[in-house]
């Protein structure tokens, strides 16, 4: 297999194209265009469909459209465009349709700006819609990581008719790196049963998100949750590094679990028995290798390019058994290792106090870093 | 093995493109590598810099804060970068394009007139490559002739007139060595 050096968002478009995406609706916005921009040459070239939508909420809601036909779609965008989207995943979601969401995070809130941020872990993990749904969130922490994940994203999305979102960050759709593309898959244009236009339905189609009878609601809801149940039996994704023999743990996804390794690494070398944990599904999340290292390890230290959202999801899990500090950087500021091979020895060298208040511990931190004073 | 190298001058130096043809050689030679562009507003008219990470192991971080090796092209970039050289690195500059020397004296500094160089071989933009010639000619990274290879394997079909000169530029380049 051929390798190629390509950019992470040229990389997941190309892996979406690959995996059979029909049709496509996005608007532009940096740190994500390139991906949008790919796809707008290659798709009429293959003679798929591409639309560059009025606006994210156009977008989303034509994807809402196409995906009523159970055929492969997608749109990406970044941070704020996503915000405009959650409407319309929420609408996905009480439908029960296959879409593909990729998030190229940015700095904010707001408009903020273009550099790279993880600061969209709540809103795509504990949506920013409304109603009770869930979506699967896939974090990439390489480009060939996120070539891979493009495909299984449209797989599950299909096998659990849900919402796949693929959460990168800028630095990962801007980098290069060597990877290998997957082989064409056939690219399917007939609707499964349950589409609009399958050849199979005997009756009408009708798929919709309104459910008038609120016992109707209940029961499509319970429905929907006991699909939860399945898919964190089935679909949690994790990679451990050096955890066989480790006293500490760093948890860290995406560029920031890529970077925690660096510094793992140094520790490492300074003879510090400590390894790393790098969620590659943050919903579901790793829960039960969390709850196994929370029960014989000393400490975390979780890492995270925001102020601490996957952090209050660990704490749920670890339940005060150990420590779990905390290092993050916000606002589109990216971490050195340095920066996290201080907090490792800070754990390290700490008091070990499960109670201890880390955030406020780290905000008193930052706080002096930016220059707020104590 | 790994090694951080910052490439770093005005937009238009073709800084980026010095680190994508490290970073190509890189891949054909079976190594680990990342390559990452400053991609923010001072793009636009300002300093354009890359992080090119090469390694023989699955890469963590793809910046660092001291790298191995900074190529700096003009003023600017050599006052940002050079105090962030780790020990025993390399610092290669631009001599022609800025107005004062190095002050580390625990590193390689390399001072190459790149832009005059690059003129004598017919185009000024080619001193990207006699800097790129220069670092791996002292840093050894990769096979010899590496760079050359890849300049021969990757270069777009529109730009192939222009691989003769770059090779030339990255021989000139390594003629400079260090102390």
């Amino acid at each position: 297999m051929a390798l190629e050096l390509i950019k992470g968002n040229i990389a997941v478009a190309e892996a979406a194209i690959r995996a059979g995406l029909v049709s496509y609706f996005g608007y532009p916005i940096t740190p994500q265009t390139e991906l949008l921009e790919h796809l707008s040459a290659r798709m009429p070239e293959l003679g798929r469909g591409f639309v560059q939508a009025e606006s994210e909420l156009g977008a989303i809601n034509m994807v809402y459209g196409a995906a009523c036909t159970g055929l492969r779609t997608m749109t990406s965008s970044s941070s704020p465009g996503v915000s405009l989207m959650q409407e319309g995943i929420s609408y996905l979601a009480g439908t029960e349709l296959p879409a593909v969401i990729v998030d190229v995070v940015r700095g904010g809130p707001g408009l903020g700006n273009i550099a790279p941020s993880q600061s969209d872990y709540t809103q795509m993990v504990h949506g920013g819609g409304h109603g009770e749904y869930h979506v699967i969130v896939l974090a990439p922490a390489s480009v060939q990581e996120a070539v891979d994940l493009t495909g299984l994203a449209f797989d599950i999305a299909e096998k659990y008719r849900m919402v796949v979102c693929l959460l990168l960050d800028g630095f990962l759709g801007q980098m290069m790196e060597p990877v290998v593309l997957p082989e064409f898959q056939p690219v399917r244009t007939i609707p499964p049963a349950w589409g609009v236009g399958s050849p199979d339905s005997k009756e009408r189609v009708v798929l919709t998100s309104i459910n008038i009878d609120p016992p109707s609601q209940e029961k499509f809801n319970v429905k929907m949750m006991t699909r939860w149940q399945e898919i964190e039996a089935n679909e949690v994704r994790f990679k451990s590094y050096y955890l066989e023999d480790a006293e500490y743990v760093v948890i860290g996804y995406g560029t920031a679990g890529r970077i925690a390794l660096s510094a793992v690494r140094a520790a490492r070398e300074q003879g510090h028995k400590i390894g790393l944990l790098r969620p590659i599904t943050l919903a579901p999340f790793p829960t039960k290798a969390v709850d196994e290292l929370a029960a014989r390890v000393k400490g975390f230290l979780v890492v995270e390019m925001s102020n601490g959202q996957m952090l209050d999801d660990v704490n749920a899990i670890v339940a005060k058994r150990a420590p779990v500090d905390f290092y993050g950087r916000m606002g589109g500021v990216v971490p050195y290792p340095d920066e996290i091979a201080n907090a490792i020895s800070e754990l390290i060298n700490g008091d070990h106090d499960p109670n201890a208040d880390a955030r406020g511990k780290w905000l008193a931190y930052m706080r002096k870093l930016v220059g707020m004073g104590e | 093995m790994q090694a951080e190298i910052i490439i770093s001058g005005f937009g238009g130096q073709g800084t980026l493109y010095a680190g994508q043809v490290l970073a190509y050689a890189a891949m054909d030679e079976g190594k680990y590598v990342t390559w990452i562009p400053s991609y923010g507003p001072e793009m636009r008219g300002g300093t354009a810099n890359c992080t090119v990470v090469i390694s023989d192991d699955e890469i963590g971080s793809p910046t660092a804060l001291h790298p191995t090796a900074v190529i700096a092209m003009n003023l600017p970039s050599l006052d940002k970068y050079e105090p962030m050289v780790k020990p025993g690195g390399y610092l290669i500059v631009n001599e022609d394009m800025v107005n004062r020397a190095s002050t580390r004296d625990d590193i390689h500094v390399l001072m190459v007139p790149a832009s005059k160089i690059a003129q004598e071989i017919g185009n000024e933009r080619a001193a990207n490559m006699v800097l790129l010639g220069t670092l791996e000619g002292n840093m050894h990274l990769l096979k010899e002739g590496a760079l050359e290879r890849a300049l021969e394997a990757h270069t777009a079909a529109r730009l192939k007139k222009f691989i003769s000169m770059n090779i030339e530029a990255l021989h000139r380049g390594a003629e400079y060595q260090a102390d």
